[in-house]
């Protein structure tokens, strides 16, 4: 009797305990558990993974990834030094705390947990990033289309070693400097349009050697097929080289800039590929940290749901869980735009809840997905979109409520702002449409191409800015055309064009204003 | 769904960024310099060895790229609305550059990096920049030339040697492990003889006989014991020393200041961070350093560091009684074979005339030819006097290791610090 009784008080303490850790002290045994059981979780859910490799590192070591802005081997670069000052200085005077991860796109997909992580923290940034973030590189169509996750860690170890032994051969401050002049225009080195086919880092190599023998010969013959009679002028259709303005202005220059050595070429390549990589990063930022958020709080809620974890843990992440994703009202001085993780969140989970448990009203707005299965509909949105069009696509007048997102209009030729647009009913759309607008990249990076090249004559380069709703280029335009003249070689000559009409106009060497003749 | 690989990298190297920062640094050495000369004016003088925060105007490191200027159109879209509604005009704050104001979140972005851009350097660089280009004269020549002092390493043992370096416990060891292990045999037999004997109760004249041999036996097998040599030659070990040639690593600084009557406490304390700047630089170099001070008026004294800067005397000046004393104190304790000496001499220029070249004669013969270098500041705004054309002459024939240099301000000390120990050309 007493034997039985005792067996079964037995089993009720298992019960209690099930708990995969009680306290927050972390060890590698029980990192290894969450994982699996969050794992578990992610297949469930039906989340597609990159398989993962988690590494615990210390807070210096955060701060030096940081610096490296993701990279996990970056080539040496003062401005990385700078960013390293700055955020050694922020941790110190305890203005910033570190980020609690720092996640890699790659195969298997790297994250970085640090080791002052409490347990809950190591099991949320699990969820979050490794199968969060690390779900959404495999599976969102920019990421496809742009990166290669299989080789990016070994082009990354080729275009150290390369820029090192560049620097080994010309000099320090030489690569430093030309380094500098590519990451001017590091923005403008992405082709929207053309994507070329990946190849694996053994046969990158190879290549290199042969682009270093036969894109000198290339230029050589594209300066020499030129012909050299002055006299005879512009008569008759000119033809324009390049025939199409070309907005990838780093593979422009890699291919046809005159003066530039085969290692300055490479240089200017390895610096394009890696603005690639990043280039998808930049355009899902909401998405992103919507999608990761989204999950993180499910796995979160499913692991207590079964009892893996207690109250305690989850007092502790909803705790930090609400100020990941704090919006600071517009008026306030904590304010510095739309946090991309509570958009991103709000919406999926109102993708979710209008998968459900659909309203009239989303019924109206979004008929092809109310009531739809919400896994698949959720999966859907995060392959085929980016903030711009997912935005445009998603949100809801639900959310716009929750938000009470606002529009409002800064016309330089106004007294007064206008606010153009409110959270009802003839606002929505309105709303909409100008958030998406907004993570249209060409608003903060202006629209400039590269229009034409004097072939004839000084061999100079004109680029044409297009400018969005009248916005000017910014102060340091006539710094970067210095970089732009260095990268060229010969005079650099920037229009900004609006409606036909040129507005402004720099040039490297500065000109005298008199001497223009457009 | 593959399991996940959990690697602990803590013990990987941190300082990643280290090649990145120290380029950073070497771009902007220029502003750092700068700031790190008015550290060294501004800071007390007991206050020299920290790091500093080094301000750099954003501008100067901000990274161009093409991005959006003030002007023109735009529409954002804000959280948080309480009160407005379609259509509201408000007005734009005055004076406020650009388009700031209600909801601007964006522009922020292109504002940022104006401001200064502040960091910090550590103590170790702070003083990298301030002696950067500095080298004591004669340091590395010293270091290269004087082989003259050695330094015994013991390498271990040998089997051949000097008599004098015979390992007495190692060799004796040797001997007994070697005893040890050829009379292992007679030993055993011997024993047991031993204990055949004394269990062998003879009880006939044949078993006398018996006895006996067996005696005999026993006395045969001590003999050979014996015969094995307590000590071998083989046994013998020596220690073993190699010779290596050490810099010398030590280094004197000879302090001597004037403190008679027309020695204000402006003058001396100007001296005062001369020697700190002196002190700090032999610190970086050598591993041990003794400072002397020297202190003078009509007759020299030495004295601790407190009393040399601030007990205050009056009197003439005979500048030679502060030199006889040093170099008396290099032959009692600092033999120029063993150390590295070094000298600053500061003084107004004061001199009972009669004794300046009395000063000139003792450096020439007897103070000069053993040190590394001897520096003389005049700190005075007034004309030169005899000591310092005495000195003049003394300059013109020992380069290498003497140096003078006026002071008039606070503002002068250190770049005439850089100016004498500046960087010789080889």
């Amino acid at each position: 009797m007493t034997a039985s009784k005792k067996s079964k008080k037995d089993d009720q303490e298992i019960k209690q305990s099930n708990y995969i850790s009680e306290g927050s002290e972390w060890s590698f045994a029980l990192i290894e558990k969450y994982d699996e059981e969050i794992a578990r979780i992610a297949k469930n859910f039906n989340l597609d993974t990159y398989p993962n490799q988690i590494e615990i590192i210390s807070a210096e070591q955060m701060l030096d990834a940081y610096s490296s802005v993701g990279m996990p081997l970056g080539y040496h670069h003062w401005s990385f030094g700078k960013q390293f000052l700055q955020s050694e200085k922020g941790y110190k005077r305890g203005q910033m705390g570190l980020a609690y991860e720092i996640v890699i796109n790659s195969n298997p997909c790297i994250a970085y947990l640090m080791e002052e992580n409490t347990m809950m923290m190591q099991a949320l940034v699990i969820a979050h990033a490794a199968y969060g973030h690390n779900s959404f590189f495999k599976g969102n169509y920019l990421f496809k289309t742009w990166t290669d996750a299989d080789a990016i860690i070994d082009y990354l170890l080729f275009a150290k070693n390369y820029i090192a032994e560049c620097e080994q051969r010309y000099g320090i401050e030489e690569v430093e400097s030309f380094l500098d002049s590519c990451h001017a225009i590091m923005n403008y080195g992405v082709d929207r349009y053309k994507r070329p086919a990946p190849i694996s880092p053994e046969e990158e190599q190879k290549r290199q050697q042969e682009r270093e023998e036969h894109l000198q010969q290339q230029v050589n013959e594209l300066w020499r097929t030129i012909p050299v009679s002055h006299d005879q002028d512009d008569h008759g259709p000119k033809s324009r080289f390049p025939e199409e303005p070309q907005e990838n202005i780093l593979y422009f220059f890699e291919k046809n800039a005159p003066l530039l050595a085969p290692w300055q070429r490479e240089v200017l390549r390895i610096v394009r590929k890696i603005a690639q990589y990043f280039y998808p990063q930049r355009q899902t930022q909401v998405m992103n940290e919507g999608w990761a958020s989204f999950w993180h709080y499910t796995i979160m809620n499913q692991l207590y749901e079964e009892k893996l974890v207690d109250e305690g843990f989850m007092i502790e992440f909803l705790k930090s869980h609400a100020g990941v994703i704090y919006q600071p009202p517009f008026d306030s001085k904590w304010y510095s735009g739309i946090n991309p993780y509570t958009l991103g969140i709000s919406m999926f989970q109102d993708i979710r809840r209008i998968c459900e448990e659909p309203t009239d009203e989303d019924k109206e707005w979004f008929p092809e997905i109310a009531g739809s299965e919400w896994l698949e509909t959720l999966d859907f949105a995060m392959r085929n979109f980016k903030d711009e069009s997912f935005i445009l696509q998603y949100l809801s007048p639900k959310v716009i409520r929750d938000l009470k997102l606002f529009a409002i209009k800064d016309d330089d030729k106004l007294e007064e702002y206008e606010v153009t647009g409110i959270h009802d009913e003839i606002g929505y759309r309105y709303v909409r449409e100008q958030l998406s607008k907004q993570y249209n990249l060409s608003m903060k990076e202006p629209d400039i191409q590269i229009w034409d090249v004097n072939l004839r004559g000084d061999r100079s380069l004109i680029l044409r800015h297009t400018p969005n709703n009248r916005v000017p280029l910014g102060d340091s335009t006539d710094e970067v055309l210095k970089h732009i003249h260095r990268l060229w070689g010969f005079d650099v000559h920037l229009y900004s064009v609006d409606n036909g009409i040129t507005v402004e106009e720099y040039h490297c060497p500065p000109q005298p204003p008199a001497d223009l003749i457009i | 769904m593959g399991i996940s690989h959990i690697i602990d990298r803590r013990l990987n190297g941190k300082n990643k960024s280290a090649v990145n920062r120290e380029r950073f640094l070497r771009r902007y050495r220029g502003h750092i310099k700068k700031a790190v000369t008015e550290a060294v004016g501004k800071r007390s003088i007991t206050d020299i060895e920290r790091g500093e925060n080094i301000s750099i105007p954003g501008k100067d490191l901000d990274e161009p790229t093409f991005r959006p200027g003030q002007g023109g159109m735009r529409e954002t879209v804000n959280p948080g609305n309480r009160d407005f509604s379609s259509g509201d005009m408000l007005p734009k704050p005055q004076g406020e550059e650009g388009g700031g104001g209600v909801g601007d979140g964006q522009a922020g972005d292109s504002g940022e990096g104006l401001d200064e851009f502040v960091f910090q350097i550590s103590q170790e660089e702070f003083l990298d920049f301030m002696f950067e280009d500095l080298e004591l004269p004669n340091l590395i020549k010293k270091q290269l030339k004087d082989t003259s002092s050695y330094k015994y390493l013991r390498a271990g043992f040998a089997n051949k040697g000097n008599p004098s370096k015979i390992n007495v416990v190692r060799s004796l060891q040797k001997a007994y492990g070697r005893r040890i292990a050829l009379t292992g045999k007679s030993r055993d037999k011997i024993k047991k003889l031993e204990i055949e004997i004394l269990n062998f109760k003879p009880s006939n004249p044949e078993e006398d006989a018996l006895l006996k041999e067996l005696n005999e036996q026993l006395e045969k097998l001590k003999k050979r014991i014996k015969k094995i040599p307590w000590i071998d030659e083989f046994d013998l070990k020596f220690n073993q020393h190699i010779k290596q040639p050490v810099p010398s690593t030590s280094a004197v600084m000879f302090c001597l200041m004037d403190v008679s009557g027309s020695m204000t406490q402006l003058h001396k304390d100007i001296a005062k961070r001369f020697y700190i700047l002196l002190y700090l630089f032999l610190k970086r170099n050598y591993k041990k350093i003794d400072v002397v001070f020297i202190r003078h008026h009509t007759s020299a004294k030495e004295v601790d560091e407190q009393e040399f800067f601030y007990s205050r005397e009056t009197g003439g000046t005979i500048v030679s009684s502060a030199l006889k004393l040093m170099d008396e104190v290099i032959k009692q304790r600092y033999p120029a074979s063993d150390w590295n000496i070094y000298a600053a001499q500061a003084s107004d220029g004061d001199n009972w005339n009669d004794d300046s070249p009395v000063c000139s004669k003792l450096l020439r013969e007897n103070i000069l030819p053993s040190v590394q270098y001897f520096s003389y500041i005049e700190i005075t705004q007034l004309d030169h006097q005899m000591l310092w054309h005495e000195y003049e002459k003394v300059s013109a024939e020992f380069e290498e290791c003497f140096a003078m240099q006026n002071i008039k301000t606070e503002a002068d000390i250190y770049p005439v610090f850089r100016e004498l120990f500046q960087r010789k050309p080889a």
